[in-house]
Formats: structure tokens, C-alpha cells, sequence
């Protein structure tokens, strides 16, 4: 055990785990932050996805003690604040996206690392971006919509 | 490290939260919100509800709270079922809070999640709920006032008196309306006097969902929490012979290390009891990471299973389901059914003469399909959370039938019916592998082990290689034709491991005078389960590929040539027991004729493919346009025509529809899970393959028949013609039939 000092969402947040310990199951069962989903392990579903320095990663990869300073972005920490949502999450609402939802919030988590590094990606631009984010569901249509509809309204 | 854990006995909470247009609004979040420094009120759920009846509760300042029955697994229960209760209770939609109702089936009438029929069970009993509790709202606020009922209306929570047009909430006459008799007839609205149902309303807990809140089980945490995992063999066909659990024992968090047996010996499985594996090692410790690297140092040895029959009372009533012995491999299976398809088998359904009907024919064409094991992969692996004490037996489960588990769990935990308590999770994802809840029962066990409450992960190798799975099928349709290019007979033999996928009552049955239907299945030792639209799924595609190569063996169009043998049947029925409406199958087929614009393609590279089926009580069809991509098949457009009754939630609806259209496309082409010596060669996502974004139409335009027949499901029914749309549309693609699924496995095999 060990102890790491981890900024997130803006907070430093403290724990005394095992430092092969992956950041997402720090995150879900020492910080209780479970927005952040487990759905392979293994890198290959994207459920797990949070941003480290504003970029997408898969957390179930990240050992916690490779975060070091670097700080991390969860689901819980993109909204505006704590009346109003990100404008992805908005416009995830708008256009109903969401089936069983489990996914979702990893597949918000990069569509908002995509928009920032590319506030008006093409379609190819999308399904390259988020072809790492699995939806059992079969949202992707409206995933895509809603990111073109992000990009649309920024444009504005 | 903040503690936010609240204790699962407490009740629900209710969270104020802000719309996004701006407005407040209730949000319910039933399990306690784990998140630190959220601003949250924490109001006790249970204060000042006044109960009208099982679905309804409202407070005095008329916050009005309907819940739904459904476990949800994704096919938005959650919004279409309260929208029919509220239809006819007419309390302010936008305001209405929504709550998952925990398992108590005798209030809820029916808690079924499966088989597409959530919408036809709830029809009638939710939309008489919302009118009961109306009328005693209204006959509170009559009294009141001391006025005939008949002076009064009902508007958006409010009793309006019309002619003096005062005003009373439902809450402020909800205590006195609770202590009424309730009524013994209301009436109910019919379709063309809806406001709420009909039209499209979003996800009443999509905020929830999208900012992440403690919603599934694998978020579910308490105080004093364990995590445990199972170990199973690493084959079916193979079983436990010893374990050593010492190096296990010493890892860091690690409580207990122990096997133990799922059901009892002789246990009679219920209809949904499947399971795996009967004995499994429990990995117990403080966290999930720990639990994951202690189950490594776990020594077991492993033993061949000898042939055994396990008793079963399901459906056609009490039988032996026979396990062989032996380590099943997919190239056996193959082999064999293709063996069994030579074979006489049983006789499902005979019509006319169709021996005679063959040996007079001028062509005679025969084709098989075939289709491998699927693993379900719902998002989120199974888990269940336990805390089994001296009073009771406390879940937080994901399961699509929760009533069905109950003489399982009280049987196998030896704890009474009365002791059993379970809240029913929001599921990521469920498509039939959440009806079979073994894992409860796990769960159980180990927590009445551990003494503690405990929440079981499976992780994804677990779940994959664990499963319970779609079965391999195995098709033959021979179609006699005479010199003027009528089909004359039509022989059908299904089978496979371990059930057959005949449906002998389905189109084209009734349509061909001369019809042989035969059905076998073999046992395996591999577990298999329901499946979105189980055996629908590979029945449709052989049939629908079989009707698309006769129509051009005939020389018809394809669409066509199905609406004319409709027409047949419509109009001289064959046999007896078709299980289709005709006339709502043309509807189907006529509406995407026009849709679709059938006849001319979407973009000038695309080539088109139809199909059409009828299960679960629904109608669907669906045209597909497919292009070639570096020689890959790619669906880049689908049009759909779908009938099932009248549509409550447009929005909800047409994004099952989508949702089914891309499962169905992803499976068709990519899906598949291979045994080798009894073992799964996909163990998890990297090698499994899941269709992906950039696999994903462009575009799925979904029409909807309107009618006003009484509303069916959408779950299923859009799934299993999609393979053959597009086994058919490939064909046109590149000039080559495909037979056995994952049809890309079967082009590149040809290609190599």
C-alpha cells in the first residue's frame, strides 16, 4: 500500500492503495466516484474513460501510481456547475441518446476530449474518435448526432 | 478518505436537481448518491407519500411519484410505462418523478422484463392505476366542495370545478381520497383522446444516467462492503477437483477464499434457473483490485465432468435435461449438424402432399445456414450485490424476471419467502442473459459465508466465458418449383445444440400448400439462454435469405414476391395455427415499399436487400443498402418499416428500433463465439467483436404503421430480420450467397 495525493475534478483527493492499483477501480471503489464504468479491463470498450490533462484515457490501463501531478477529469467533474450540465451532456439529453446509459458516460467523456481538441469534427472525425467506445445498445446514430450537434451550436 | 456510504436499509432519496431548460425539478435517484459535496436534500422518502395504489404516491404539495414495475435494461421503462399510468391520471408530465418500483410483484401485478412484453402486460393495468386514482382524487375534491362529479375536470395535477372554476390539487385531496373505496370500473381513454401517450417524451432519468449517478449495480456500495469474485473451470465439460486457496489466503484485503456449491443436489431448475457451473470458487476480500489479484494465486485442479441429468420443471413440465461428458468444440458441432440435417426428424407440421409436391417438380432448390454461439456482452457484466442476515435476505440485483428467481433463492439459501427483500437495479444491458439469475444465488451463498454484505463481479473474461449463451442453429429449406415457376412444396428442417429454432406456424408457412416442417436437438454440455428474440434471431435469417434466393430462382421481385405469398395466405390460409396476421405483415411490407423507395438504391454504390418478419407480437422489415469498404461489407443506410400496435413513446421507440438495427448488424456480420476443447476462444472485447461506431449505418429511417391496436413490443421484433437484409443486399454487393454466419467470417473465407 501506498499513499498518492491525486487531483481530481479540481480536488485533491488522498488514498492508501496498491500502486499497481488501475485509476478506474480507485476512482469507483476508494473514491466512490461511479460515473467512470468498468466494462473490460482490458482497454477495448471505452466505459472507463476519463481525461487526463483534458485527454481521453482509458482508466482501467492507468496505474495509479503513474498519475502522479497530472490531473483527472471524470464524469462527475465536466458539468458547468452544479445546476447546469456540460453541453455534451446536454446534448445527449436533447437528442435521448441513452438506452441501458452504462456506456454513456465514457462515451461522453471522449466526445468531450474530441470537441475540445476539434470543435467541428467531420464524420470521419467522430467514428475515429469514438470507434474505441463500444455501445452494446447500439446508440452510435444518435452519439453522433448529438456531437454534431455540439458543434453545430458552438458554432453559433 | 471521505465516507459517503449510506446504509442500503435506508429508503430512497430525493434529489433536488435543475432541468437543463431551466425550471426545478424532482430527480429520484433511489440509491443513495455517492458522491462527495454534491448539493443534495436528503428528504426521507417515505414522510409524506400518500399511497393511492401500488403505482401512485402524491404529498400534500403535490409532488406526484409513479413507479414503474419493469426491471430496465435499456428499453426506457422507465419513461413508457409511468406515461401510460399518467395518461389517465393527468398529473403535470414534466413534473411527475419517476421511480424504480423494488421487487413486489403481487402489487405491481407483473414485474417481466423479457420476450418483448412490457407494453402489451402493462397496457391495460397502469392505464387503469392512473384512472382509479383520478376518479378518487376527484371524488375527494367532490365532496370537498359538496358538487356531483360530473362538474369536475382534471388538468396537469389540478381538480378544476367548470363551472366556478376553483382549483384543487391532487395533493391537497390525496389523504382524504387514499381513505375512498376504490372505484370498481373506470373508464378509459381511447387512443384518439391521448395527450401524453403517442407523443415523444425523453428519458425520464437521462440526466441521471449522463452525469454518472449510483444507478447499476456495480455501483451499488455500503459501509463494511466486500467484493467477491468466482472462479469457474476454464472449459465446459470440466469441473472442480481440488482446491488450495493458502497463497490466496495471504494477499493483501483478502478475507476468505472458499468453494462452494450453487444449487442444491437434486434441486428442480425452474424454467429460468440455468446455470454454469455448480461448484465455484469465491474470491472475498476489501477491494476489487485486491480480489482481482488474489484470484491469480489460486490453485485449483480441474476434472472432466461425467454425463449427468439434471431435473428440470419448465415448460411441457417435469424432465431430465441431460449434460454429456466431453469437451465441445464449434467444428464438431458443425459437423454434426450437418449430419443430423440428412436424417428424418421429427415431424413439426405437415401440410398437402409435399413428397408428391418434390417428386413432381420441375427444380428443386435446397439450401442450409448456419449460426455459431453468441455471447450476450451487455455493457455492464453481471454483479450482484447480497447481505444475507438472520432477518433477511437483502439484494440489489440486476434480473429481468425477479419473481421468477424467488423459489430458487429461497430454496437454495434455505431462508423464507417472507425474509426476502430485493431492489431491482437499472441493468447495462440485459438482451436475455439477466432472466437467468444464478448470480443471485451466488451472491447469496457468499455472503451468508462471509457474513457480511457483499457485491459479486463478475469481470468481463467472467462474464463471457461464464455465459449462458445464444445456441448454434443449423437451417435446411428445400423449395419444390413447377415448369410455370410456382412454388410448389417447401421443406424446412431446424436444429441444434441443444434446441431446435423451427418455428413450424411462421410465414411462409400458409402459404405453400405442400409444407414439411422437422425439428432435433442435440444435448451439449454448453449452458445457452434467451437471446433477443430467441431462436427468432437465426430463424428469420435463414427463412428471409431462403425467400430472397427463391423470388430470384422464380424470377419476382423480392419484396414483391413475399407480399404476393402473403396475399395467399391472407386470402386461403394453408394449414392451421399460422401464427401471423397477414394483412398486418403486407402493411409492413407496403409501408417500406414506400418508404424505402424500393427499386432505386440510396447512393449509386449502395446495393439493397430486404427482409421481413413477424415475432414477439410485432411486425418489422427492414431494407438495408450496403456498400463494399477496402473489400469489407458496409451498412451504410437502413430504412425500417415496423407495426406493433400503436407507438406510446415515439422517441423511445424509434431508438430501440435503431438500437435493434445495429445489434442486428454488428451480430450478422461480426458475432461469434468459437469453442475449442470446451472452451470460449473470445474471452473478452479485444477479441470479441462488438459492432463500433465507424461499422454503424449512416442512417436508420424507422416508420411506424399507424393503427390503434393495442400496443405490442420493440425489443425484439426489429432484431432478427436484419441478417438476412443483409445476407441479401451482400449478395447483390458482390454476387455470392452467404450461409453461415458471421457472414464476414464466411466472405473472407471465400475470398481466401
Amino acid at each position: 500500500m501506498a499513499k498518492f495525493q491525486l487531483k481530481i475534478n479540481g480536488k485533491q483527493l488522498s488514498v492508501d492503495v496498491d500502486p499497481s492499483t488501475p485509476l478506474l477501480w480507485v476512482l469507483r471503489d476508494h473514491l466512490h466516484l461511479v460515473g467512470t464504468k468498468y466494462g473490460c479491463g482490458a482497454g477495448a470498450c471505452g466505459a472507463c474513460a476519463v481525461h487526463l490533462n483534458g485527454n481521453a484515457l482509458r482508466s482501467c490501463q492507468l496505474p495509479v501510481s503513474a498519475v502522479g501531478t497530472q490531473a483527472i477529469t471524470t464524469i462527475e467533474g465536466i458539468a458547468i456547475s452544479e445546476t447546469e450540465m456540460h453541453p455534451v451532456q446536454k446534448a445527449w439529453l436533447e437528442l435521448d441518446v441513452a438506452q441501458c446509459g452504462y456506456c454513456q458516460t465514457g462515451q461522453i467523456m471522449s466526445a468531450v476530449a474530441l470537441l475540445k481538441r476539434n470543435p467541428n469534427p467531420s464524420e470521419t472525425d467522430i467514428e475515429a474518435a469514438m470507434t474505441g467506445n463500444i455501445c452494446r445498445c447500439g446508440t452510435y446514430i444518435r452519439i453522433k448526432a448529438a456531437i454534431q450537434h455540439v458543434a453545430k451550436s458552438s458554432k453559433k | 478518505m471521505e465516507k459517503a456510504n449510506k446504509n442500503q436499509s435506508r429508503r430512497s432519496f430525493l434529489k433536488v436537481t435543475s432541468l437543463t431548460g431551466g425550471g426545478m425539478m424532482i430527480g429520484i435517484s433511489w440509491f443513495a448518491n455517492l458522491i462527495p459535496n454534491e448539493a443534495m436534500a436528503h428528504v426521507a422518502d417515505n414522510n409524506n407519500w400518500v399511497q393511492l395504489n401500488g403505482f401512485i404516491q402524491i404529498t400534500p404539495d403535490n409532488q406526484v411519484k409513479i413507479f414503474n414495475p419493469n426491471p430496465e435494461f435499456g428499453t426506457n421503462v422507465m419513461t413508457s410505462l409511468p406515461m401510460m399510468v399518467n395518461e389517465e391520471l393527468e398529473a403535470d408530465w414534466s413534473k411527475v418523478i419517476v421511480e424504480m418500483g423494488d421487487y413486489d410483484t403481487p402489487r405491481f401485478k407483473s414485474q417481466f422484463t423479457g420476450g418483448s412484453r412490457a407494453m402489451a402486460m402493462a397496457w391495460m393495468p397502469l392505464r387503469t392505476a392512473g384512472a382509479t386514482a383520478r376518479l378518487m382524487l376527484m371524488q375527494a375534491a367532490a365532496n370537498q366542495w359538496g358538487v356531483p362529479l360530473i362538474e369536475l375536470r382534471t388538468e396537469k395535477g389540478e381538480i378544476v370545478h367548470i363551472n366556478s372554476g376553483k382549483r384543487l390539487t391532487y395533493g391537497a385531496v390525496a389523504t382524504a381520497a387514499a381513505k375512498l373505496p376504490k372505484p370498481e370500473k373506470v373508464a378509459l381513454k381511447k387512443p384518439g383522446e391521448f395527450s401524453l401517450l403517442g407523443t415523444p417524451q425523453k428519458n425520464k432519468v437521462g440526466k441521471e444516467i449522463l452525469s454518472g449517478q449510483s444507478l447499476f449495480t456495480m455501483d451499488y456500495q455500503v459501509e463494511g462492503m466486500l467484493i467477491a469474485m468466482v472462479i469457474h473451470p476454464p472449459a465446459f465439460g470440466m469441473q472442480l477437483k481440488s482446491l488450495d486457496a493458502s497463497e490466496a489466503l495471504k494477499m493483501p484485503g483478502i478475507k476468505d477464499v472458499f468453494e462452494f456449491q450453487v444449487y442444491k443436489d437434486g434441486y428442480v431448475k425452474a424454467g429460468f434457473d440455468t446455470r454454469t457451473f455448480n461448484k465455484l470458487i469465491a474470491v472475498v476480500g476489501n477491494s476489487t483490485w485486491e480480489v482481482m489479484n488474489a484470484r491469480k494465486k489460486v490453485v485449483a485442479e480441474w476434472e472432466p465432468i461425467q454425463t449427468t441429468k439434471e431435473p428440470v420443471m419448465a415448460r411441457g413440465g417435469r424432465r431430465d435435461e441431460m449434460i454429456p461428458a466431453g469437451l465441445e468444440s464449434t467444428d464438431e458441432h458443425l459437423r454434426q449438424m450437418h449430419e443430423m440435417q440428412k436424417k428424418p426428424m421429427r415431424v413439426a407440421r405437415k401440410d398437402g402432399d409435399p413428397e408428391a409436391a418434390f417428386k413432381n417438380a420441375n427444380r428443386v432448390i435446397e439450401r442450409t445456414y448456419t449460426a455459431p454461439f453468441l455471447a450476450h456482452n451487455p455493457m455492464e457484466p453481471i454483479s450482484c450485490f447480497a447481505h444475507i442476515t438472520d432477518e433477511k435476505a437483502f439484494f440489489v440485483a440486476p434480473i429481468q424476471i425477479p419473481e421468477m428467481m424467488k423459489q430458487n433463492i429461497v430454496a437454495n439459501l434455505d431462508i423464507k419467502p417472507e425474509q426476502l427483500e430485493m431492489k431491482l437495479a437499472r441493468m447495462g444491458g440485459g438482451f436475455g442473459r439477466r432472466a437467468y439469475g444464478h448470480y443471485i444465488v451466488e451472491a447469496g451463498h457468499i455472503s451468508k459465508k462471509v457474513k457480511a454484505p457483499v457485491k459479486l463481479i463478475y469481470t468481463r473474461e467472467d462474464d463471457m466465458t461464464n455465459g449462458i449463451y445464444r445456441p448454434t442453429y443449423i437451417m435446411t429449406y428445400k423449395a419444390a418449383i413447377d415448369e410455370n415457376n410456382n412454388v410448389t412444396a417447401l421443406h424446412v428442417i431446424g436444429g441444434g445444440f441443444p434446441e431446435s429454432p423451427l418455428h413450424e406456424n411462421r410465414f411462409p408457412a400458409g402459404a405453400i400448400d405442400n409444407y414439411l416442417a422437422e425439428s432435433w436437438e442435440l444435448p451439449t454440455n454448453i449452458t445457452i439462454g434467451a437471446y433477443r428474440a430467441p431462436r427468432s434471431n437465426f430463424n428469420a435469417s435463414a427463412e428471409q435469405s431462403f425467400l430472397d434466393e427463391l423470388a430470384e430462382a422464380v424470377g419476382k421481385d423480392p419484396l414483391d414476391f413475399r407480399i404476393d405469398l402473403l396475399k395467399k395466405a391472407k386470402a386461403n390460409p394453408v394449414g392451421k395455427n399460422n401464427d401471423y396476421d397477414a394483412s398486418r405483415y403486407i402493411g409492413v411490407l407496403e409501408l417500406l415499399k414506400e418508404k424505402s423507395n424500393w427499386g432505386s438504391p440510396a447512393t449509386k454504390n449502395a446495393k439493397r436487400g430486404v427482409s421481413a418478419y413477424f415475432c414477439h407480437a410485432s411486425y418489422a422489415a427492414h431494407v438495408v443498402d450496403v456498400t463494399m469498404k477496402n473489400g469489407q461489407p458496409y451498412v451504410e443506410k437502413v430504412v425500417t418499416a415496423m407495426d406493433c400496435g400503436f407507438v406510446v413513446n415515439p422517441e423511445g421507440a424509434k431508438n430501440m428500433v435503431e438500437g435493434a438495427v445495429i445489434d442486428g448488424i454488428g451480430n450478422a456480420l461480426y458475432g461469434e463465439l468459437v469453442l475449442e476443447k470446451g472452451a470460449t476462444q473470445q474471452k473478452n472485447l479485444n477479441n470479441y467483436r462488438i459492432i463500433r461506431h465507424r461499422e454503424a449505418p449512416k442512417k436508420i429511417e424507422v416508420h411506424f404503421v399507424q393503427n390503434n391496436i393495442d400496443p405490442t413490443g420493440l425489443g425484439e421484433p426489429p432484431f432478427p430480420p436484419v441478417f438476412a437484409a443483409v445476407a441479401n443486399a451482400l449478395y447483390k454487393a458482390i454476387g455470392k450467397r452467404l450461409y453461415h454466419q458471421p457472414y464476414i467470417k464466411e466472405l473472407n473465407k471465400q475470398k481466401a
